[in-house]
C-alpha cells in the first residue's frame, strides 16, 4: 500500500451549486469596503448580513432535515467556507457550524434536538475548548461537578461576544463532557475580548465558574471523546477551506498589482523575480484546493476514519502555509504601499497568522501525519 | 471490438504469470530507468534481448496490425500488459522513439512500403530509432530548425547538426526534421520530415557524457550526407505538421503507442523502503522527528499532484484559473521528483557520498544516479524556469 493512499476527489451537483451561490453572495455582500467597515466593531459582522445567511439556510447546511437543516453534510460547508475566505467575510458561521457538529456527533440519535433546531434557525453558538495556547494539550481543568456547577475559564473562544450559546468542553466524572450554557447564564463581565491579529475575527476569554448547568444541557458518554476529535479535525478542515479562499483572493490582489504597477519603465509583473513566486503561490493554492475538496470527499456523518483524518490534517497543513506565503509576499510585492494599513495585503497577512493558529498549526498536523503515515 | 471483464481478468492473470516467470535476474549492473539512460553496449544488449522477448511472447505492440508484427487485438490488452509490467517492476522496453513516436506515426500516415519496412523491426528491437528535432541553437524553438535537406536527383543532401539525440550512437533510423526551403514566409512552411537511415556516410554521432558520468545522448552531425529521396515522409513543407503530430503521441494525447514499460517510476514508497536499515543518531532514521517532518512534506507534495490530476477534470473547481493544473503539471511533478531524489541521498548518512561503482553504495548508487538524471526532466521539454514564465503569462496573465 502506497503512502500516497486514498486520492479520491468528487464534487456533487449540490456542492457545485452551493459553491456558485456562495461565491456570488460573498462577492456581492462582502466587498472590501464592507470588510473594512467591520474591522473595529465589537462583533465583527453585520447583523443584517447574518440574517440573510440564515435565511439562505447556511447555519443548517450540515444539520439533518429533522432539525431544520438541509442535510447536505459538512462537505458542503467546505464550499461556503472557501467562498467566505475569498471575500474575507467574517461572521460566526464557521464557529456555529462546528459547535453544531460537536453536539450532533457527541449524541448520535439527537437529530430532533431542540438546541440543534435553534442553531439551524440562526442561534449563534460556539465551542469553548482551549484553556491555554496549546492545541495539542488534551488535559481539561475546567470541570462540571455532580451538582451541575461549572468551574473554570476558557480561552480563545471564537465569536464569544456574538454567541447565544456556548458548548463548554469540561471534565465530568473523569471523562470529557459537554455543557451547554446560554449567554444569560454568564456573570457580568465574564467575557473578556481578545485583541486579535486578524481584525475580521473575534475571540475572547470566558469565565464559566459558578454557572449551573441543567441536566438536560449536559452531554456525557463515550460519544463525546470521539466527537471532540472529529470537531478538531473538521475545524482544521473548515479553517483550511477558508484560508484557501483567502489565499486565492490574495493571489488575485498580487496579480492585479503586478499587472498595473510600473517601475523602471516596466510593469513589475514582467520581472521574473516577482513572476516566479506568483506562480509558486498559484501552485500552492492549487494544492490547497485539491486537499480541501479531497477531505470534503472523505468526511461524512460517521466518525472520521484514517483516510479522512489524513486528508483533514493535510488540508490544514497545506492551506495555512499557503496563505502565510501568499500574505507575506503580498506585502513585499506591494512595496511601500504594502507597508500601509490602507493596502489590502495587510488583511491577508493578518488572516494568515490567525488561520495558522486555529486547530493546530502546520507542524502540529505534520507531526500527527508522520505517525499516521510512517509508523 | 468488445472485451468482457472476464477476458480481461484472464489475460491479466496470464501476463502476470509470464512476467513473474520471465523477470530477468539482476544483471549485476544498473539498468536504465528511462530510455535516455542507455549508456553502454551491455545495457543495450540486455534491453534489446528483453524487448525482443516481450514482443515474442505477444505482450508488445498488441494493438498494432498483425501484418506488421503487431497482435491485432484491442488496446485494452496492451494497457493490462503495461500495468503488469509496472507491477512486476520488469525492465523497460527501451526502443521508445520507435514504439511510441515513429511507430504510431507510420501506422497512421505512413505508406504501405514504410509500414512493411519499419514497423515489425521496431517491435522486435532489431531497428533502434532516434529523434532529430532539437538543435544546439534552438533548444525549445523547434520551428526554427536550420538543418538543411536539399533535393539532388533521387537523393536529399543533409547538412547541419542535431543535439540531445537519445541513443543516437546505437540507432538505425532517425525521425528527422530538416529545412527543405529556407525562403518561406512562415518558418514552419520550409520544414520537411524524414525517416532517415543513420548508417550513411556523412552522419556522425558524438556521445554526450552526462552529469552522471554515463552516456545516453549524442550530438549528431550531418556533412553532405546523402539519403534516398523516398525517406521523405509526406510531402516537402509538411514537416512541421508531422512533427506536431509526433509530439501528440509523445504526450499520450493520441493513441497508437506500442506499449511496454517506457520508464521505471521511482516512488516515494521506494525511497521509504530503502530506509528500513538506515540509522541516524543510533536510532532508525524513520524515528528522527526532523526527517519525519520532511518526509511528510514530500508525501504531501506528491499527493497534491495526484489530487490535482483528479481535480483538473472537475470544472467548478478549476474556474478561477482554468488550465492551471494541466499547464503546471510538468513543473510540479518534475520538481517534486528532483527534490525527493535529492532527499533520498541526504538520508543515507556517510553512504550518501558514495557513487555508482562503489560496492558499498546503497542500491549500487541508484539514488545518486536517479537524482542527477532527474534534471533531464526539469531541464528537458522546457526548463522549470521557462515553464514558470509560461504559467505566469498564460494563466496569471502577467506581462512578458
Amino acid at each position: 500500500m502506497s503512502v500516497i493512499g486514498n486520492t479520491s476527489l468528487r464534487l456533487s451537483e449540490e456542492q457545485a451549486m452551493l459553491l456558485d451561490v456562495a461565491r456570488e453572495f460573498c462577492r456581492n455582500k462582502s466587498p472590501m469596503a464592507s470588510v473594512r467597515a467591520q474591522l473595529e466593531t465589537d462583533t465583527g459582522f453585520d447583523e443584517a448580513l447574518w440574517g440573510e445567511m440564515v435565511a439562505l439556510g447556511w447555519t443548517g447546511i450540515a444539520l439533518p432535515e429533522s432539525c431544520g437543516g438541509s442535510g447536505l453534510g459538512i462537505a458542503a460547508v467546505v464550499t461556503v467556507a472557501e467562498a467566505m475566505g475569498r471575500a474575507m467575510l467574517g461572521t460566526p458561521l464557521l464557529s456555529t457550524t462546528l459547535a453544531a457538529q460537536l453536539l450532533l456527533r457527541s449524541r448520535p440519535g439527537s437529530e430532533a434536538d431542540a438546541v440543534l433546531a435553534d442553531i439551524a434557525a440562526g442561534s449563534r453558538t460556539t465551542v469553548a475548548l482551549l484553556e491555554n495556547a496549546d492545541w495539542g494539550d488534551t488535559g481539561l481543568s475546567c470541570t462540571l461537578a455532580a451538582d451541575g456547577v461549572l468551574t473554570g475559564t476558557k480561552k480563545f473562544v471564537a465569536d464569544a461576544e456574538a454567541a447565544a450559546l456556548f458548548v463548554v468542553v469540561v471534565e465530568h466524572e473523569g471523562a470529557p463532557a459537554l455543557a451547554i450554557v446560554r449567554t444569560e447564564q454568564l456573570a457580568e463581565g465574564a467575557i473578556t475580548a481578545n485583541t486579535l491579529i486578524d481584525q475580521t475575527k473575534r475571540s475572547a476569554t470566558v469565565e464559566f465558574t459558578g454557572v449551573t448547568v441543567a441536566p438536560a444541557d449536559m452531554v456525557t458518554g463515550p460519544g463525546v471523546a470521539s466527537a471532540l476529535r472529529d470537531f478538531q479535525l473538521l475545524g482544521a478542515l473548515l479553517t483550511a477551506a477558508e484560508a484557501t479562499g483567502s489565499a486565492a483572493s490574495c493571489l488575485d490582489t498580487i496579480v492585479d498589482y503586478l499587472k498595473t504597477r510600473k517601475q523602471f519603465g516596466k510593469l513589475i509583473g514582467s520581472y521574473q523575480a516577482l513572476k516566479h513566486p506568483a506562480v509558486e503561490i498559484l501552485t500552492q493554492v492549487d494544492a490547497s484546493r485539491s486537499f480541501i475538496y479531497h477531505a470534503a470527499t472523505l468526511v461524512g456523518e460517521d466518525p472520521l476514519d484514517r483516510d479522512a483524518e489524513i486528508a483533514c490534517r493535510m488540508a490544514k497543513a497545506q492551506a495555512t502555509e499557503t496563505l502565510r506565503y501568499a500574505g507575506d509576499r503580498a506585502v513585499q510585492f506591494h512595496g511601500g504601499m504594502g507597508f500601509t494599513y490602507e493596502c489590502d495585503a495587510q488583511l491577508y497577512i493578518r488572516r494568515a497568522q490567525w488561520s495558522q493558529q486555529q486547530f493546530g498549526d502546520a507542524q502540529h498536523h505534520r507531526k500527527r501525519l508522520a505517525k499516521l503515515l510512517l509508523d | 471490438m468488445s472485451v468482457t471483464e472476464q477476458e480481461q481478468e484472464e489475460f491479466r492473470i496470464e501476463v502476470s504469470a509470464w512476467m513473474k516467470d520471465n523477470q530477468p535476474a539482476d544483471p549485476g549492473f544498473l539498468l536504465p530507468q528511462t530510455f535516455m539512460e542507455v549508456g553502454d553496449e551491455r545495457q543495450l544488449e540486455f534491453l534489446r534481448e528483453w524487448q525482443h522477448k516481450v514482443w515474442s511472447a505477444g505482450y508488445l505492440g498488441m494493438a498494432w496490425p498483425k501484418e506488421y508484427g503487431g497482435g491485432g487485438v484491442a488496446p485494452v490488452f496492451q494497457a493490462i500488459a503495461d500495468r503488469e509490467m509496472r507491477r512486476h517492476a520488469v525492465p523497460i522496453c527501451f526502443n521508445v522513439i520507435g514504439l511510441g513516436w515513429a511507430g504510431p506515426l507510420i501506422n497512421d500516415i505512413g505508406s504501405e512500403r514504410e509500414k512493411e519496412k519499419y514497423l515489425k523491426r521496431i517491435l522486435s528491437a532489431e531497428d533502434i530509432w532516434c529523434q532529430g528535432f532539437s538543435e544546439p541553437d534552438h533548444g525549445s524553438d523547434l520551428g526554427n530548425a536550420q538543418t538543411r535537406a536539399v533535393r539532388d536527383g533521387d537523393e536529399y543532401v543533409l547538412n547541419g547538426q542535431k543535439i540531445w539525440t537519445t541513443m543516437g550512437n546505437f540507432a538505425h533510423y532517425m525521425i528527422l526534421l530538416a529545412r527543405t526551403n529556407p525562403n518561406t514566409e512562415r518558418k514552419y512552411d520550409g520544414l520537411s520530415y524524414f525517416l532517415s537511415p543513420m548508417d550513411v556516410p556523412g552522419i556522425e554521432t558524438r556521445p554526450i557524457r552526462k552529469i552522471t558520468g554515463e552516456y545516453g545522448f549524442t550530438e549528431t552531425f550531418f556533412t553532405d550526407a546523402r539519403i534516398p529521396a523516398e525517406c521523405l515522409m509526406g510531402e516537402e513543407g509538411q514537416g512541421w505538421k508531422i512533427a506536431m503530430q509526433t509530439l501528440q503521441y509523445e504526450r499520450g494525447a493520441e493513441a497508437g503507442n506500442a506499449g511496454g514499460l517506457a520508464m521505471v517510476r521511482v516512488t516515494i514508497d521506494d525511497m521509504i523502503a530503502q530506509l528500513h536499515d538506515v540509522s541516524r543518531d543510533g536510532e532508525p532514521v524513520l524515528e528522527d522527528p526532523v526527517i519525519r517532518d520532511q518526509l511528510v512534506q514530500l508525501i504531501m507534495e506528491e499527493k497534491a499532484i495526484s489530487l490535482g490530476d483528479r481535480r483538473a477534470h472537475i470544472n467548478p473547481l478549476t474556474s478561477d484559473y482554468p488550465g492551471s493544473l494541466l499547464l503546471s503539471h510538468k513543473l510540479r511533478a518534475t520538481e517534486a521528483t528532483r527534490r525527493m531524489r535529492q532527499f533520498a541521498i541526504n538520508l543515507q548518512g556517510a553512504a550518501g557520498g558514495l557513487y555508482v561503482g562503489d560496492d558499498e553504495a546503497r542500491q549500487g548508487g541508484f539514488w545518486q544516479r536517479a537524482y542527477f538524471n532527474s534534471f533531464s526532466a526539469t531541464i528537458g521539454g522546457g526548463t522549470s524556469q521557462v515553464q514558470a514564465n509560461i504559467i505566469a503569462e498564460h494563466i496569471l496573465g502577467l506581462p512578458k
